[in-house]
This record gives C-alpha cells, sequence and structure tokens, in this order.
C-alpha cells in the first residue's frame, strides 16, 4: 500500500503581505527530517524559528528506513518516537550470508532495561510527515513556509540574511541565527564555496521498495555473493505496509538510466524473493560518498545535518547522525539565544558533532571498502575474511556489512569533566545517558529539557541552573550508573549527554561543572 | 622496533619454510595470493598484539624496499 503524498499548503508569506518582519532568533533552511526535528527541539525550548523549504510534500521515495534506539531516544524528547515504535518494525537481529551459507549473525540489544529498541524500520516520510504535524503543535512558535526557496546568504558579525523566492515573489528575512538543514547537495554550502571534501565510492547500487506480501521475519538479512546476484552484495529489509527494501549491488559499469528501468529491475528482485508477487514501489540508483565540511559553524551560519556530512548508508548512520546533531545544537542554541551561555557554545556543538560525523565516516567507508572492494588486493582480503568466516570464529566477526549506528561518546574536552574512575566506563563524561527502568517509567523520561544534577542513593546539592532529581538506585540503573560505589551524583546535559560525575561533590563542585558545560 | 620479535625464534626454520611452499605447491599465483591473504588473517588473529602487527606490517613494507 503505497504512501499518499499530501501537499503542504503554501502560505503568503508575511512579507509579501506588505508586513515588516523583525529579525527572527532562528531561521532553518530545509524541512527535511533534520530541520524539522531541530524546529520541534527549539519550540520545546520556547526559542521560536522559521523554516523554509523550497518544496511542498515529504522525503519522496522512502530513503532514510533503520532508525537506531539513540535517535528514538532524542525523538521521544521530541514527542514523535512512540507513534514511530507503533508504525515500525522492530527489529534487532542480523545476519549475514555468503554464497548462501549463514556466517555472521548479530543481536543489537542483547540488554534488557531500554524503553527504546535497538533499531526500527520506518520510512522517512512517515519520520517527516509526524515531525510536521508535531510542528503544528507549536502554531505561535514554528512558522512553516513551503515552496520557500533560499537563493542567496549574507553573513554579518551578528546575524545573517536569506533571500527567498516563492511563488508570489521573493522576499529579505534576517535571523539571529541560520540553520543549513538544506541536505547533501546543500545549496548554501554551496552558495558559501565551502569545501566538501571526502570520497566518492566507484560503485552503484539499485535500491527498490516493493510491495509484497511475505513473511519474512523481521531481521536484517544481507549477502555477499549470493546465488541470485552472483559476485555482487544484496541487502533485504522489511518496512511497514507490507513494503520491502532491497538494495542490490551492481558495479561501477551499470547504467544508471538502464538499471531503473523496470524491465530491468523485475527480474533481479523476482530473483531474490523467489517468486512471490510483488510490485515496484520505488526504484533508484545510487553511488555513495562519505564527505564532511572541515567546520560546521560559521559565524551565524551553522550547518546542521547532511548539509555538513553524508555518509554512505550502509550502517544508517546519516540521518541518525543528523538527529545527534539536532540533540546537540539544540539546547545550545537556546542557551546562547536566552543569553545563559556565551557564544563558545556553538563552537562545542562544531567540535563534538565533527568527532561524531568522523566516527560515523570512519564507520561506513570501512564498510563500503568491504562490500565494494577495490580490484587486487582489496578484494583478495575481503574474500580471505569471507572464505574464513565459515571454518574460525575470529573471521566472523570481521564480516563487515555495516557496523550500525552507535551514540556518540563526545571526547574529552573543556566542556566535559570532572570524571569519577570509580563508577561504570559506559556513563562516562560525554556519553549518552544509557536508559533505564524507573519505577513505572524510564530514566530519560525523568530528565526533562534543561541540566539535572541526579543524585543517585544520595541528595544532589541544590544548585541555580540545574533540576535535581534523587533517584534510588535499582537493577538496570544501579548497574549502569553506580557500578560497586554506593551512591553518586552525576551532571546531565539538556542533550541527555553525561557532563561530569561524582562520588560526593559540593554544590561548588556542581555550579563549577555547569559553568564548564555552559561555555562559560 | 618493541613488540615485534624480529630475532630468531621459530625452531626448525628449513622445515617451516618447506612446509610452507609446499601448502601452496599447485596453486596458481592468484590462489597462492588469496592462499597468503587467508594466512595472514589467521596469523594477525593469533598473535593479537596490534602493536606487533604494526610493527610487522612497517618491517615488510621497508623491507621490500
Ligand atoms: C537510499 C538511502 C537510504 C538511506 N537510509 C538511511 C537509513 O536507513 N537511516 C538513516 O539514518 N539515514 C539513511 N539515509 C540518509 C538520510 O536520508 C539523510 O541523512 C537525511 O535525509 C538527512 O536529512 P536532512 O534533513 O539533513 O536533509 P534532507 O532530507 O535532504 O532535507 C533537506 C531539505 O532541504 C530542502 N532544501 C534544499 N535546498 C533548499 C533551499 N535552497 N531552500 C529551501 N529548502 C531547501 C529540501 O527540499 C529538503 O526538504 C539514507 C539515504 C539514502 C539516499
Amino acid at each position: 500500500m503505497p504512501y499518499d503524498y499530501q501537499e503542504f499548503p503554501y502560505v503568503t508569506p508575511p512579507p509579501l503581505r506588505g508586513m515588516t518582519e523583525g529579525r527572527k532568533p532562528a531561521v532553518i533552511v530545509g524541512a527535511g527530517p533534520i530541520g524539522l526535528a531541530l524546529a520541534v527541539d527549539l519550540a520545546l525550548r520556547g526559542v521560536p524559528s522559521v523554516v523554509l523549504d523550497d518544496n511542498n510534500v515529504v522525503s519522496v521515495g522512502s530513503r532514510a528506513i533503520c532508525w537506531a534506539k539513540r535517535s528514538l531516544e532524542i525523538l521521544d524528547r521530541l514527542g514523535v518516537a512512540e507513534r514511530m515504535v507503533a508504525k515500525g518494525v522492530t527489529w534487532k537481529i542480523g545476519r549475514t550470508r555468503h554464497r548462501d551459507e549463514e556466517v555472521f549473525r548479530f543481536d543489537l540489544l542483547p540488554e534488557g532495561g531500554h524503553k527504546m529498541p535497538a533499531f526500527i524500520n520506518l520510512q522517512q516520510y512517515y519520520v517527516e510527515q509526524y515531525l510536521v504535524e508535531r510542528c503544528r503543535d507549536f502554531p505561535d512558535l514554528i512558522d512553516l513556509r513551503f515552496r520557500n526557496r533560499v537563493t542567496a546568504v549574507e553573513r554579518f558579525d551578528d546575524h545573517a540574511v536569506a533571500t527567498v523566492e516563492t511563488p508570489e515573489g521573493s522576499y529579505r528575512i534576517e535571523a539571529d541565527w541560520l540553520l543549513a538543514c538544506d541536505g547533501a547537495g546543500s545549496p548554501i554550502r554551496r552558495m558559501m564555496g565551502l569545501d566538501f571534501a571526502g570520497e566518492l565510492f566507484e560503485e552503484r547500487f539499485l535500491i527498490a521498495d516493493i510491495v509484497m506480501k511475505a513473511d519474512f521475519p523481521s531481521e536484517r538479512w544481507f549477502w555477499f555473493e549470493p546465488t541470485f546476484h552472483p559476485g555482487q552484495s544484496a541487502l533485504l529489509h522489511k518496512q511497514p505496509d507490507d513494503i520491502y527494501r532491497i538494495d542490490l549491488q551492481l558495479g561501477w559499469d551499470a547504467d544508471p538510466e538502464e538499471e531503473k528501468k523496470p524491465e530491468k529491475v523485475i527480474p533481479r528482485i523476482e530473483k531474490v524473493v523467489e517468486g512471490r508477487p510483488f510490485t515496484l514501489d520505488w526504484v533508484s540508483v545510487y553511488t555513495f560518498q562519505c564527505r564532511r565540511l572541515e567546520r560546521f559553524a560559521h559565524g551565524r551560519v551553522v550547518f546542521v545535518g547532511d548539509s555538513a556530512h553524508v555518509v554512505s548508508p550502509f550502517g544508517a548512520r546519516g540521518g541518525n547522525g543528523g538527529l545527534q546533531d539536532v540533540d546537540n545544537i539544540g539546547w545550545k542554541l537556546a542557551a546562547v539565544l536566552k543569553g545563559e551561555a556565551g557564544a563558545a557554545l556553538i563552537e562545542s556543538y562544531d567540535a563534538e558533532r565533527r568527532h561524531g560525523a568522523d566516527e560515523n565516516i570512519l564507520n561506513s567507508t570501512r564498510a563500503t571498502k568491504f562490500m565494494t572492494p577495490a580490484p587486487g588486493i582489496e578484494r583478495t582480503f575481503r574474500d580471505a575474511v569471507l572464505a574464513l568466516a565459515a571454518h574460525a570464529p575470529f573471521a566472523r566477526g570481521m564480516v563487515n556489512s555495516g557496523r550500525l549506528s552507535l551514540p556518540c561518546a563526545y571526547p574529552p574536552s573543556p566542556f566535559l569533566g570532572p570524571d569519577e574512575s570509580a563508577l561504570p566506563a559506559g556513563t562516562a563524561p560525554g556519553r549518552p545517558c544509557p536508559d533505564a527502568p524507573v519505577g513505572n517509567g524510564w530514566l530519560l523520561a525523568r530528565l526533562g529539557g534543561g541540566f539535572t544534577l541526579l543524585g543517585l542513593d544520595c541528595d544532589p546539592p541544590e544548585i541555580e541552573g540545574a533540576a535535581s532529581l534523587r533517584l534510588d538506585a535499582e537493577g538496570w540503573l544501579r548497574r549502569r550508573y553506580l557500578g560497586e560505589a554506593a551512591s553518586a551524583v552525576y551532571l546531565i546535559r539538556p542533550d541527555q549527554h553525561i557532563a561530569a560525575r561524582w562520588l560526593a561533590p559540593t554544590a561548588e563542585d556542581c555550579a563549577a561543572a555547569l559553568a564548564v558545560a555552559k561555555g562559560l | 622496533m618493541a613488540a615485534l620479535v624480529t630475532a630468531p625464534n621459530l625452531p626448525d626454520h628449513d622445515g617451516f619454510y618447506a612446509e610452507l611452499l609446499a601448502a601452496h605447491k599447485g596453486l596458481t599465483e592468484a590462489e597462492s595470493a588469496a592462499m597468503n591473504a587467508r594466512l595472514v588473517l589467521i596469523l594477525a588473529n593469533h598473535v593479537g598484539d596490534r602493536e606487533a602487527l604494526r610493527e610487522a606490517l612497517a618491517l615488510a613494507r621497508k623491507a621490500g624496499g
């Protein structure tokens, strides 16, 4: 049952109705998943934004499908994850086959005690639809402007100005901060002449969504050199609405236009699904790249999501990485706009998310090289790993069909610390808080939108600018946050990353760490 | 060089050398290259010491001139 694309209405923007607009705190360019999520995050912090998008429908063709646990936790904070999980296909098992033998199997969520599943599959258009609907919950704070294309950007010390084209003419809009969420082809990046350095993989993949009734389990299936597609790789994923995603490696010499034709595609797919009846929903041929901007923050213009970095999709790190950008910039921008933090905090977005992007690029590049080795020695070693996997356990772990998106732990920086090494490694400063059951609910839901001083089996100090929360440490909460320690205090940032932790801090210790985390 | 053993360490090295050649016997050049790749991976896992492996890679590359 293919998706029913609803057009979002174009509304004449105020300047074209003869009204003068003042400078906006935040103008977001691009209503993809990243721009929309950022608008919601800012609205939850009371920051108004204008979202400009050149289009008026959600993402056409299903691009992203795999949403990772950390993304779901972020989207839960934004208020759409429960809807996504209800609609999506939950999965955690991945199977990798070579020829037709299973050589590797992974379980992404081997431990309990998390509200959100390891992964769900849900078409990007649903995610965007849910986010647009969520934006509509904030009519006074989020101004969505469809068919508003940014054609020029001027930069100043303390603001930026965008020229916007609409079906009724053009206008200019001033912003304290301009958030470029305009996607992988980012026109703003080009307007600013910024280099988008990285690597293009000389390989083509056919990506198809098909509608098919089948009883395949909710698992990720990856094949190296299957008999149905000799010498190449293939991937199968289940989505809601009886839709399956199939990726087939085609080789660099394949002609993308030719390969998209149904008479070419259908016989290829028939072999994958072993003759089950299906219809094509959407087909595209891609080449993949890993690239990023040298810097994400350029004065008052900040790049977020695919405009700042792109990765090949094996590993599901594109949209998932972008959502971690949103998580990181949202509270920082709000704090700077409210005068609660210095502009240095935006530098910490730049540093932390460049680190995140590098991690994603590293993992995607390695996986892509393994899946599509260059002829010669790359191919020789890849085949050596696959051949050994059937015989020796050590080689199974080396079979790389994509290391799936994991939340980024930020490295030590002037914005983090102090640490207490007696506490578990999984909750060190820089790491995202692992969830845990608390009473009838969940830890992450108890953290609110600001800074939290969390006391586990102790009263946390009371300080200005952070909410104090005391919890009894039982079960997963104890295991994840205390380990052998009797009690501890954690300073948790608004993005649910840990800023600092102690066994028994004074109020002054906590206030000092809070100032550090805010870049003061 | 610290982690990697470069002093003689292999009992009956002439015997090992002969076994190595024998293991490749009858293989084409491509099959031998594939066999060597598998062997490298097996031995690397056995060594298990990333520093020693790094030094081994450097030495192998350097000795190739
Ligand atoms: C085949 C494929 C599979 C993928 N699978 C996954 C996956 O499983 N998991 C995952 O996490 N990621 C996946 N990704 C990546 C994911 O789709 C992207 O990372 C995600 O769409 C990035 O969101 P974004 O909002 O940054 O950019 P986009 O979604 O590209 O949105 C940018 C928006 O900006 C608008 N825009 C552009 N220029 C202008 C302008 N001048 N003025 C106004 N508006 C403008 C565009 O119309 C668009 O709406 C996949 C990608 C592909 C191609």
